[in-house]
């Protein structure tokens, strides 16, 4: 699904936000659906349970407008991040073009972060994606919390980025490193589209 | 109790827009499949947005779908009110029971549920009932669930499981195509841009925009002079409550359950605007470095001397072009001329050097260019058109072959590959490789190279001698089927062998279609190259063994009609009889038979045959005559007529043993 048409002079990205349970994919997608102008967001559908758990995705649609002359679109989708939904999750990646895997920063859910990274990489592998090649960027929240109760970016960046790709502190609900993180993984699947061109 | 679905609220007169096109795509699915998809649904919108009217379409839709289906529509006060009614009246088992039956159930206004606990149990009680039963129920409400007040988990919970979806205000777009449907229903005309002057207007709901167009259609009534977009506008200014939801600002974000986000900082800088120039920075880099890598190939098939025309052409375009796929369409076309020029210059190395084979927009002219080189070498050596699959008699000894060939001409190069033909001489080995030859000669484009491989071998000596082997070569490399007859001749012909070996590898590697005659399996042919053994048992070695009986009387009525116009029975079960190693010697046979019967005038006959074959025969079997013979047939003048030696009457020993001894 993922295209540079050069036909049609489309672009459209997909790009899914990863992580485990309560790690704030939500509330990143929330957050840029606040900053954008009406005109070019579509309606964000949000599927939750009653205690504001994704049940099934978050789904943002983005009209970027017309960049060099290619209509843009950036499709924002969350996962499920509780254990049992993997289903969805597999189902949510087909024809990821780019992936934010958004951690929980507190020290107590490393655990948590180190499986749910594992489970990304057995779908993306079940799929016959590469990890490695998938543009990846991990986004570190709730760095505002007591710095007694997270671990540090370095710390983090230990632990869970072994492949060295951009990483990024954030606090979601504050917004801070919400648009960095976009930014990073657009530009990562921006350039991996251009080489991906259809044949 | 129940209210009458409207019919002008169906799915067809819905306005189908950004906002609503989720809930209106649930909507449908849960009318076409009831009880399947979403259950149940959610629908939650500020009022006027449609919700009601998606609730009788969904009604109405399906019960056109399935009339047969019990469809209630009803709002939450009508509910209470019936509760109320039949537990005043000790019906309330009969009520519920009622509810039980109804297939699709629509319910409106579920936001009035709001501190009535025991209407909320009752509702949770027939949710339950139905979604157990595999029943549809629809609801809508102002605000999500979780926003209605004092409302029991259990329902929230419910809901929760099904669909929630929103409906939003509608768009410009949505604006003007509902204002367009309505004033067309209400055969209402406005000049040119009043309609869409009035969708202008962010209005917060549908109401309130047939609101306006009511006031416009009310003022036409009365005006003198036509409605202008500029008095539509000035007249409606002052009609339009401006919404929070419509202001162009960035609209709060809401979490699943409707709680506003902690709003961004204020001091925070245009976030998105940021993103979309960061995002326009990368795409105008990825689009526009087509220009830097077509450079680059440019100078790089210019250093190696080809022409690229086609590739300076679209420096000078505007439109960003799809540069992976062109360059390797210009490097496809440059393998092609460098393998045409190949095989130019086995055939011409001078001409191979013409510009033209370093122009890839060229292309068509240097194909023609070498085709017509090729064809200046000429053909290989194709099959004879005098054996036809059609003449090839067969019977049970030679069915075997028979269909080996046509499995061969139906799926050339896929089926059988190589065939071997093997089989004593005139059996009817080169009949078959010929008509195969012939057969594959009729597809179009086909080059069929037939021929025996005596004559391989002395084109090859000739080529030799001439230095032209490339040229020779080629011509049979451009074959599309290879078939070669009597190959056991290539027995101790070691360079010939090679070539066939190479040949045959390259043929087979691009399916084209092989096949051999031999005396022998090539395993049994002595001074057969391994390599080229090992290669013709890997396909299907064919026996075609000597004509059995049946074959034989097949031969000899073909030929009798195909020859005399028509078949002496007896002749054809008299030759038949005759015990022959091959074909050829039956025909033989025959054709001798038809010469003589032609020489004297008569039709050929068993009695012809006969007497041609073991002379004058006896005019009765002279058993007991006193003149005995070993068998060898005396002719009257004395001469031996023929060297036949077939005993017509073998004489009883005995009596041969005496006469001897006599």
């Amino acid at each position: 699904m993922s295209l540079v048409n050069f036909t049609t002079r489309e672009i459209t990205c997909k790009i899914v936000y990863y992580g485990p349970g309560r790690s704030g994919k939500t509330t990143n997608l929330q957050y840029i659906y606040g900053r954008v102008p009406d005109d070019r967001r579509g309606r964000m559908v949000s599927l939750a349970t009653q205690t504001d758990r994704t049940l099934f995705f978050d789904f943002l649609p983005l009209e970027l407008g017309s960049i060099s002359g290619f209509t843009t679109r950036f499709q924002l989708y969350t996962v499920p991040g509780q254990v049992y939904y993997n289903a969805t999750r597999k189902l949510v990646l087909q024809g990821a073009d780019g992936v934010v895997f958004v951690a929980d920063s507190q020290a107590r859910q490393l655990e948590e972060n180190v499986e749910s990274l594992q489970n990304l990489q057995e779908n993306l592998l079940a799929q016959g994606a590469d990890a490695r090649g998938m543009p990846f960027v991990l986004q570190y929240n709730k760095q505002d919390l007591p710095q007694d109760l997270v671990l540090s970016k370095e710390e983090l960046d230990d632990a869970l980025n072994f492949w060295g790709v951009p990483s990024f502190s954030a606090a979601a609900l504050a917004g801070t490193g919400v648009f960095e993180t976009l930014k990073a993984a657009s530009e990562l699947v921006l350039r991996k589209l251009s080489q991906e061109e259809p044949v | 109790m129940t209210e009458e679905l409207n019919p002008k609220f169906s799915f067809e007169t819905l306005v189908v827009g950004a906002a609503n096109r989720l809930a209106v795509t649930a909507a449908r699915t849960v009318a076409e499949s009831p009880g399947a998809a979403y259950n149940p649904l959610f629908v939650y919108s500020p009022t006027g947005l449609g919700k009601t009217h998606l609730l009788m379409a969904i009604g109405q839709l399906a019960k056109q779908l399935a009339p047969q289906a019990r469809v209630e529509y009803l709002t939450i006060d009508e509910f209470v009110e019936a509760h109320h009614a039949a537990v005043a009246a000790g019906q309330s088992e009969a009520l519920r029971s009622r509810y039980a039956q109804v297939d699709v159930l629509l319910v409106d206004d579920v936001q009035f549920l709001t501190h009535r606990r025991e209407m909320q149990a009752e509702l949770l009680r027939i949710v339950q009932e139905l979604q157990a039963a595999g029943k549809q129920v629809v609801l809508t409400s102002d605000c999500p669930p979780a926003d209605i007040e004092d409302l029991d988990e259990r329902l929230l919970s419910r809901f929760d499981a099904g669909l929630l979806v929103d409906i939003g205000p509608p768009d410009a777009e949505t604006r003007l195509a509902i204002l367009l449907r309505r004033s067309e229903e209400r055969a209402a005309e406005f000049g040119a841009g009043v309609l869409q002057a009035v969708a202008e207007f962010e209005v917060p709901n549908v109401r309130e925009l047939l609101g306006l167009l009511n006031k416009l259609v009310a003022y036409q009534a009365v005006s003198e002079s036509p409605i202008t977009p500029a008095s539509a506008r000035e007249l409606l200014a002052g009609e339009v409550r401006t919404q929070a939801p419509m202001t162009t600002g960035p609209a709060p974000a809401l979490t699943a359950a409707g709680e506003p986000v902690a709003a961004p900082p204020s001091e925070r800088p245009d976030e998105f605007a940021d993103f979309l120039s960061d995002v326009a920075h990368t795409v105008e880099e990825q689009v526009e470095a087509w220009r830097s890598r077509l450079g680059e190939a440019i100078m790089r098939w210019e250093a190696e001397g080809y022409g690229t025309g086609r590739l300076e052409r679209l420096l000078d375009q505007d439109v960003p072009v799809s540069l992976d796929r062109v360059l390797r369409q210009f490097e496809r076309d440059v393998e092609q001329l460098r393998s045409m020029q190949a095989t130019m210059a086995k055939v011409d190395a001078e001409r191979a050097e013409d510009p033209v084979f370093y122009d890839p927009d060229r292309l068509d002219e240097v194909d023609q260019l070498v085709q017509t080189a090729l064809h200046e070498v000429g053909p290989p050596p194709g099959p004879s058109a005098a054996w036809a699959l059609s003449s090839f008699v067969i019977g049970e000894s030679n069915k075997l072959a028979h269909n080996s060939a046509q499995a061969v001409v139906k799926q050339p190069g896929v089926r059988y590959n190589p065939l071997v033909l093997v089989g004593p001489t005139g059996v009817g080995k080169t009949h078959l490789l010929h008509a195969i030859g012939h057969e594959l000669a009729a597809h179009p484009g086909a080059v069929v190279a037939c021929l025996s491989a005596q004559q391989l071998i002395d084109e090859l000596v000739e080529a030799i001698s001439n230095e032209r082997v490339d040229v020779w070569r080629t011509r049979y490399r451009r074959a599309t089927a290879f078939l070669l007859d009597d190959a056991h001749l290539l027995t101790g012909q070691d360079r010939t062998q090679e070539e066939v070996f190479h040949l045959f590898n390259e043929l087979f590697d691009s399916q084209r279609q092989l096949a051999f005659t031999m005396g022998r399996v090539p395993r049994e042919v002595e001074g057969l190259d391994d390599r080229l053994v090992s290669r013709l048992e890997g396909g299907l070695v064919v026996n075609v063994p000597s004509p059995d009986r049946e074959l034989r009387r097949s031969i000899v009525v073909r030929k009798l009609h195909e020859d005399v116009g028509a078949a002496d029975e007896e002749l054809a079960d008299y030759l038949a009889a005759r015990p022959a190693e091959s074909i050829r010697s039956v025909v033989g046979l025959l054709q001798r038979v038809i010469v003589a019967a032609e020489a004297q005038g008569v039709a050929p006959s068993a009695a012809l045959a006969r007497e041609m074959v073991e002379g004058a025969a006896p005019a009765r079997p002279r058993v007991s005559a006193a003149v005995r013979t070993s068998g060898i047939m005396i002719s009257p003048s004395g001469g031996v007529r023929s060297r036949e030696k077939m005993v017509w009457h073998w004489p009883d020993p005995a009596q041969r043993v005496i006469e001897e001894m006599a």
